[in-house]
């Protein structure tokens, strides 16, 4: 791919819109949240997969696979670690916490 | 072959899936579905990726099925083996994980870039490039560095394997150093610089891996740096500012990459990350430079001179009957001895008895906000029954008895009076029901490091040992009664 300003600057202001975005997406948040909320957020930042996955595909297709190739594949793995257990430790908390008030409620 | 709009309106569905996801993530009622969307969007950008792939016909997929599925049974492994306790280092663990698979994906995209000869010769295509593969490494690897500091220290420490054992068969045990002179904080400034300078001569001679691999090692001590002097006690700020920093080190990968899916979630993620801190930050009564840049928690801590008598569960259980309501204020001692199980126990004999229980949850109990609400959730303590510190402020003057397990800093009345390390925070003001019970191995300082009024007053009752066996043997002293 090649990058010419114009896709720079649009770039940039998907990314300056998504940071006014996320300022006001969490405004105030209960206490009880505040752990899954942070583990839950930082599963999303595991989103790098997906550059890992570009990456070691294409530096595993270029014939030899030399010190890049195995970074790319190291960082699949570790960014795969941080989505899924990310994501299932944060299913475990609120499980445990909205768990109880279903009980509650069903009683 | 299909249109690649397709593909890209794939990944538009997943960014707003996550929108979604984070927004529910910050309500008790829709969390759970939050997180379902979040982990949704993520699968629906990985099958895009490989449909996308798979669609090109250059899809390699023994490494790529390898890597994911490695991946998933240590993530997975690590997600269901972890007890509640352990939680905060963990979510700091995963975390310095996705710092650093950005900072790789960033350090592979230019060492392949150069096995290629694919060097942009200048302009745009080459500043843009390189400077965000630049910011990536460094904020990258200072994820790393800086969350695996972040989890030794919300450990407190580590056995040194290969020690001997003691009699109780444990190997010798080193406190995670705290050390920060000001001057501290002129080397980080400088490393800081350091690694900018080098991103521009990445820039200025790309070809030069020493710059790049001198940009990993500037990134990385500058990690080590930042956390080294902030106290065990700071650390959950300190997780969620590095958290908000590993969201934006994914947009930075988004720019090295091109794919606008990263740039959307990576930043949000980094901005939400932001509040998040600063609410924490509020809920501690610190502020993010104090955190920062003044240390704390380390060492100067006041020695304890004065003494007290210790009280018999015998005693307590007595004092317990005939009340009418009780308020419990759990802090992390009670995770560290597995208590709450058997605080649970208590807390139905008294309701047995028909005597009000309820829990007051301090913001910062636990080792993260919100962490003691999670192991109480686990104990199976109704939600309900857990109130926050405000709202069970104005009951406490009405209240018989407030059994303190395991906490300290949380309940020191010297923070009224706004001096000190603890001047100014707020506290539950246990001092206020008419007994106080403590149950604490000793009357050793916290995290904080001052001594506590409230352990020398008249109406406190002091139960010294571990947190769990004296909780047991209340427990059963109240069964004899």
């Amino acid at each position: 791919m090649s990058l010419t300003l114009a896709t720079l600057v649009a770039s940039i202001t998907v990314f300056v819109l998504a940071i006014f975005l996320g300022f006001e997406l969490i405004s105030k948040v209960p206490p009880t949240l505040h752990t899954p909320l942070m583990s839950g957020a930082n599963a999303i930042s595991g989103i790098t997969i997906v550059g890992a996955l570009i990456l070691s595909n294409s530096a595993f297709n270029n014939g030899n696979p030399g010190t890049a190739a195995w970074l790319a594949f190291a960082a699949l793995v570790m960014a795969t670690i941080n989505v899924v257990g990310g994501f299932m430790v944060t299913n475990r908390m609120l499980e445990m916490i909205a768990g109880k008030r279903k009980k509650k409620g069903g009683a | 072959m299909v249109d690649a709009v397709v593909w890209d309106v794939g990944y538009l569905v997943s960014a707003a899936l996550f929108i979604l996801g984070i927004k529910k993530l910050s309500s008790p009622k829709t969390a759970p579905d939050g997180n379902r969307l979040g982990a949704f969007g993520m699968l629906l950008a990985v099958l895009v990726t490989l449909g996308k792939m798979y669609s090109e016909g250059n899809i390699e997929p023994e490494l790529i099925v390898g890597g994911l599925a490695l991946g998933t049974l240590i993530g997975a492994w690590m997600a269901i083996r972890v007890e509640m306790t352990g939680m905060p280092e963990l979510v700091a663990l995963f975390n310095g994980f996705g710092g650093a698979a950005s900072a790789l994906v960033g350090l592979s995209e230019v060492l392949a870039r150069l096995q290629s000869g694919n060097v942009p010769s200048g302009g745009v295509e080459l500043y843009a490039t390189w400077v965000a593969i630049g910011l990536t490494g460094l904020v990258g690897w200072l994820t790393l560095t800086g969350s695996l500091m972040a989890m030794g220290k919300l450990m407190g420490g580590f056995y040194i394997p290969l020690t001997k054992k003691d009699s109780r068969g444990r190997r010798k045990w080193v406190n995670f150093p705290t050390w920060g002179p000001p001057w501290l904080n002129f080397v980080k400034v400088a490393m800081l610089i350091a690694s900018i300078v080098l991103i521009v001569l990445t820039i200025q001679e790309p070809t030069n891996t020493d710059y790049i691999y001198g940009l990993v090692g500037t990134s990385c001590l500058l990690g080590i740096l930042f956390v080294l002097p902030i106290g065990g006690a700071d650390m959950p700020v300190v997780v969620s500012l590095l958290n908000s920093l590993s969201g934006i080190a994914a947009a930075f990968t988004g720019f090295v990459i091109g794919n606008n899916v990263l740039i959307i979630a990576g930043s949000m993620v980094g901005a939400a990350g932001l509040i998040l801190t600063f609410i924490m930050c509020k809920a501690m009564n610190r502020t993010l430079p104090a955190v920062l840049f003044k240390s704390f928690g380390g060492g100067g801590k006041e020695t304890v001179t004065r003494t007290k008598v210790g009280s018999d569960p015998e005693e307590v259980a007595m004092v317990c009957d005939g009340i009418t309501s009780c308020v419990i204020i759990p802090g992390y001692g009670m995770a560290v001895s597995q208590a709450q199980h058997a605080v649970k126990e208590f807390a139905d004999l008294l309701e047995s008895q028909d005597v009000d229980v309820k829990y007051g949850i301090h913001p910062v109990a636990g080792r993260m906000p919100g962490h003691m609400n999670v192991l109480l959730a686990e104990a199976n303590v109704p939600y309900e029954q857990l109130i926050e510190m405000d709202e069970i402020n104005s009951e406490l003057p009405e209240t018989d008895v407030a059994l303190i397990i395991g906490a300290n800093d949380t309940v020191n009345p010297v923070a009224r009076s706004g001096e000190g390390p603890l001047g100014g925070m707020p506290i539950i003001d246990a001092d206020k029901a008419r007994v106080v019970v403590i149950i604490k191995r000793s009357l050793n300082v916290g995290y904080a490091g001052v001594d506590n009024d409230l352990f020398y007053e008249d109406k406190t009752m002091m139960l010294f040992g571990d947190g769990k066996k004296m909780m047991n043997e209340l427990n059963s002293a109240m069964k004899d009664l």
